[in-house]
């Protein structure tokens, strides 16, 4: 086997072209030793005759193409003639749909001489499996690719896996998203939360409204997201089987949007004059949400996902509690002077301007806990807290029956000196008190990459590995996963695998990739 | 001086770098507006900042310029360095396009300036020498009409020059290349400003250090202090010990530096004015030089048994001082710079104390159990090894601290965080000079504006007289190499590193951290547009500045 480390884990290492390399780890699988020779050459993908997808499938033709160049990074010919397929059956030609939430990723892999079977009941699930078949393959010293005999019946044990971009604090520009979406699916993500606008900036390029961008943006033409961008990113992420999950984030953090829609911010008093500053938006005019039932139209027609994300979070009352109309209105609605009741109708307001539109609301956690009866159907994003708090929250939530999202102990924007990654994976999601019932309505977890200290500069080191790791945790079994050592290889192995593909995913710690990245 | 729209693009450009805490718990900021807008520095965006600066509001067109060798200059078109210097600045300033065809032969007007005068002054411009840490790096800087002139008297006082120029230029609202009249009159602080970069814990392609000195140069760091091995790697090529890196490396083709590479990083940093200083470290943080060199190291016992494993160099047997010999002998002539740094820190006695060759040498020696002794006796010999090559020793401060005897022109470098001052005391008491590196371990990352702690270092913040502190001659920023590789080095670096650069070049009282925000916020640009990395994502603004 392959010199793979020099600081005597090299016996772990060279396990790993076993099914054990595969990063997040399969539920069930059997692995042998017994390895077939693979010549590019002499690869082909193809549909099985029972599948519900053929040629044309537009997701898994363009799989097989972009799978074709992962397995085979570079162009040395295979040994041995002997030709082998990679055949898929799918039961539903979900082709031109998007992935949602209900989504199916279960899929089987089954490798033997000759060839691969992989079945799925969607394409989506069809795409876990290529990815799992990619990281299957290996090259021995001489150049030569391996596949070993395996078996696999595979499935998400969350259906929400998703990864936070901010784009305000800093601008990402379209390439750095879409390199993103790629090595999102090399470790499972499925979701694509896009933090797209708030107070520093306003990138995306509104049809409706288009001076929010020209006046909110850091620039009006280098710094945004037009139309087509966002169709982009949008496209891109179906044909890996990720979903795009806007959020516009009100009625605080919302700076940068008062700069191209006049009256939208509570303005701030200073005794009985205006100060000139602005606060969160104004919840007491009827022409805000006039203005939020538009953009919420437009948002929703241009992002097809079923879920929106409204914020809510981090509202600063005091600008509200200056404004002397919006203490009338206070007192006329009966809130004396607690301002989570107007952030609570404020919000209310919102959730059903997105409910009219078909959408499924996700919020952040302040809003269930200013006030808890909100629409059933909400999806409560847990934020904050140590250990302790958030599975405290977790309970109460799903007590109260809501559906939560869980993003708390995965805030990698946040850095420290050594193996960070080692919290990320210990996270138990599900280690709360509550019924199976309440457990059940946990759908999945979120890393989160603010955008404070990141740009394009530093966003990919920053992410990979270090979100792979949260990734395993929210695919895989947790008590085949339990122990952090043994997945130390195997993430090293992974980022390898990820450096290879060119993804500058950065080092666990001492050691080498025997492809080392090319770049500076 | 700026005017009203280019402090808007500063604004657009640089807000938010420091921006509100979303969603932070421990440092939630309730307060509306406390988003730090960057403001426009009166010194613009140079950095690090000069010894003297005066800009008048006064500006000049860059239309039709050049780079030239004034008459009175010691080095003319013969001297290499300055012309591939002129090159780099004015394709760094112009773009490599505009090169191309024939200059515009048409009159200039008044407010256009044509030409920068390079004029060394000294007699010997030591354009094809090394830099060293005696090198006079001063220069001056007048841009005025009708042309601007750059006086310095070595070429590497020209090289900073040309940066400071490069700084200096910025486009105006229609997009002309723009400069305002200008006087600068600059040297350093101190004389050795340094980052240390290490290649044994992971390999470093050749790119990425060749990247890593150009991004130095803008911030006129002038020493690359090259930790080449270590316990886990040996990727040094040695032409008479070619086994240490067939064994040692992490792999003997693909990661390894071969004699050409180590050239080319030599003359890359020449060319910039930086110096490479080689770090051999022993007898510790030797792991990896046991593999390919048979009883170099200290067989290390289990009772009465050889476990298998093997400790520091092994102090005892001849055969070590005939290997360093050779293999010092080897690394003077690789490197040309007049110091190389020997190392001496960490060494762990255990292994020591479970040989019992060695502990029958310290009964011989008379040493008992005090084996920082023993330490002591193999530093003498090496460092009288090192001195027959004609070389000067940099040496971790423990080697200090053990009481070996040191030449009088060692470097000490210190290095343990906690006490660093009192040690800075010791040392440069005891008569030697010193480097810092202490407070800046740039490999310990940290949430959120880290810079600022090293920004805000004063190295000669220690108890002793004006001739103690004459004696610190500078300070390495260092990058240890456990959770670095190309893949994340230049942004866990970059600016990090530019504020340990300005504290080692500016004068002592450049402190004012707002302005240095300012200022640093537009050089991360210039840096991110100078596409030393692969995104060049402030490119846009910094065009306008």
């Amino acid at each position: 086997s392959s010199r793979v480390s020099s600081s005597g884990s090299s016996s772990a290492l060279s396990s790993l072209h076993t099914v054990e390399g595969v990063w997040p780890l399969p539920q069930s699988f059997t692995s042998s030793t017994e390895r077939y020779p693979l010549n590019p050459k002499a690869f082909y993908f193809g549909y099985g005759r029972q599948s519900a997808a053929q040629q044309d499938c537009s997701v898994l033709d363009a799989a097989f193409k972009r799978y074709f160049s992962l397995i085979f990074p570079d162009y040395t010919s295979g040994s041995g003639d002997k030709p082998f397929t990679v055949e898929i059956r799918v039961d539903h030609a979900d082709c031109d749909s998007y992935p949602n939430e209900n989504s199916s990723e279960r899929y089987n892999l089954s490798v033997s001489a000759g060839q691969a079977s992989l079945n799925a009941e969607t394409v989506w699930g069809a795409l876990r499996g290529l990815e799992t078949f990619s990281q299957l393959v290996y090259q021995d010293d001489f150049g030569t690719y391996f596949v070993n005999k395996t078996e696999i019946d595979d499935f998400p044990r969350f259906q929400f896996r998703g990864i936070l971009l901010d784009t305000s604090r800093h601008y990402l520009p379209v390439q750095a998203i879409l390199k993103t979406l790629d090595a999102m699916a090399y470790s499972k993500f499925n979701v694509f939360h896009w933090h797209i606008v708030d107070d520093p900036s306003f990138p995306y390029q509104s049809r409706t409204f288009p001076d929010l961008s020209s006046t909110g943006a850091f620039h009006p033409m280098t710094h945004i997201y037009t139309q087509s961008d966002v169709r982009r990113v949008i496209s891109h992420a179906r044909l890996w089987g990720i979903r795009v999950l806007p959020e516009f984030d009100s009625p605080g953090h919302t700076q940068s949007w008062g700069k191209g829609q006049s009256d939208l911010l509570t303005p701030c008093y200073r005794g009985s004059t205006p100060s000139g500053t602005f606060g969160p938006v104004n919840p007491v005019l009827p022409s805000t949400y006039q203005f939020m039932a538009r953009l919420f139209k437009e948002v929703s027609s241009v992002f097809p996902d079923s879920y929106i994300h409204l914020g809510g979070d981090e509202v600063d009352f005091s600008c509200w509690k200056s404004n002397p109309d919006v203490r009338a209105f206070m007192q006329k609605m009966g809130f004396g002077g607690d301002f989570t009741k107007l952030e609570a109708f404020y919000m209310e307001k919102i959730v059903n301007i997105t409910s009219a539109l078909k959408k499924t609301s996700i919020v952040w956690q302040d809003v269930f806990d200013y006030h808890e009866r909100i629409p059933k159907d909400t999806v409560l994003h847990i934020w904050k807290g140590t250990p302790a708090s958030y599975k405290e929250e977790l309970s109460r939530m799903t007590k109260a029956g809501m559906r939560v999202l869980l993003a708390a102990p995965w805030y990698i924007n946040h850095i420290a000196y050594g193996q960070d990654w080692r919290n990320y994976y210990t996270v138990q999601p599900l280690n709360f008190s509550g019924t199976e019932e309440q457990k059940k309505l946990v759908i999945g977890g979120e890393v989160c990459m603010w955008g404070e200290y990141v740009d394009a500069t530093n966003l990919t080191p920053r992410l990979w590995p270090r979100a792979s790791a949260a990734a395993e945790r929210l695919w895989s079994d947790e008590k085949q996963t339990s122990s952090v050592d043994e997945a130390f290889p195997r993430l090293q192995d992974f980022r390898c695998k990820l450096v290879r593909r060119g993804i500058r995913a950065e080092p666990l710690h001492v050691g080498h990739c025997k492809h080392e990245y090319q770049g500076v | 001086m700026i005017t009203a729209l280019k402090f808007t693009l500063l604004l657009l450009a640089l807000a938010f770098a420091q921006g509100l805490h979303y969603n932070y718990i421990d440092e939630l900021d309730k307060e509306a507006g406390t988003v730090r807008a960057v403001q426009a520095s009166q010194y613009v965006s140079l950095w690090p900042l000069p010894q003297k600066v005066k800009i008048l509001d006064l500006s000049f067109k860059l239309t039709s310029f050049n780079i030239v060798d004034a008459k009175e200059s010691s080095a003319g078109s013969s001297c290499s360095l300055l012309q591939d210097a002129y090159r780099r600045y004015y394709e760094y300033m112009f773009g490599i396009a505009k090169r191309q065809g024939p200059r515009k032969s048409r009159l200039t007007g008044p407010s256009e300036l044509t030409e920068l005068q390079v004029w060394i002054t000294s007699p010997d411009s030591e354009c094809d020498g090394y830099p060293s840490v005696t090198s006079d790096e001063s220069y001056e800087l007048s841009v005025d009409l009708p042309y601007a002139v750059l006086k310095a008297p070595k070429v590497w006082g020209a090289l900073h020059g040309l940066e400071t120029f490069s700084q200096l230029v910025y486009e105006d609202q229609y997009g002309a290349k723009s400069i305002n009249s200008t006087a600068i009159s600059d040297f350093p602080r101190f004389a050795h400003r340094g980052i240390l970069l290490d290649s044994s814990r992971h390999f470093l392609p050749l790119k990425v250090i060749l990247a890593n000195l150009e991004t130095m140069a803008m911030n006129k760091f002038n020493v690359f202090h090259w930790h080449i091995v270590d316990d886990q790697s040996f990727p040094y090529l040695s032409r008479t010990f070619p086994q240490l890196s067939q064994q040692g490396a992490y792999h003997p083709y693909t990661h390894v530096y071969t004699p050409a590479d180590v050239k080319m990083v030599i003359e890359f940093g020449r060319l910039r004015g930086i110096r490479v200083v080689p770090e051999f470290d022993t007898p510790g943080h030797t792991q990896s030089w046991g593999k390919g060199q048979k009883d170099l190291l200290t067989p290390c016992y289990s009772g009465s048994k050889p476990s298998g494993s093997f400790g520091p160099v092994n102090p005892i047997l001849n055969t070590t001082y005939d290997f360093m010999s050779q293999f010092f002998k080897e690394i003077s002539t690789v490197f040309p710079d007049a110091y190389v740094h020997l190392g001496g820190d960490e060494v762990d006695f255990t292994c020591w104390k479970s040989n019992p060759d060695i502990q029958k040498f310290m009964d011989q020696q008379g040493y008992g159990q005090d084996y920082k002794k023993l330490e002591s006796f193999y530093i003498q010999k090496l460092l009288d090894i090192v001195t027959t090559t004609h070389k000067g020793y940099m040496i971790w401060q423990e080697v200090f601290d053990n009481g070996v005897k040191l030449k009088p022109d060692t470097v000490v470098h210190v290095w343990i965080g906690g006490g660093a001052n009192e040690e800075m005391g010791k040392v440069t008491a005891a008569g030697y000079t010193t480097i810092l590196s202490a407070p800046w371990y740039l490999d310990y990352i940290s949430y959120a504006q880290d810079w600022q702690k090293y920004y805000k270092v004063e190295p000669l913040d220690f108890d002793g007289t004006e001739e103690q502190k004459k004696l610190v001659i500078g300070g390495e920023a260092c990058l240890w190499g456990e959770y670095v590789d190309a893949t994340n080095l230049t942004p866990r670096l970059w600016p990090r590193a530019s504020a340990v650069a300005e504290r080692l070049w500016s004068a002592k009282d450049v402190t004012d951290i707002n302005d240095a925000f300012n200022r640093l916020s537009v050089h991360r640009c210039r840096m991110v547009a100078h596409c030393y990395d692969i995104l060049c994502i402030c490119i846009s603004f910094y065009d306008k500045l």
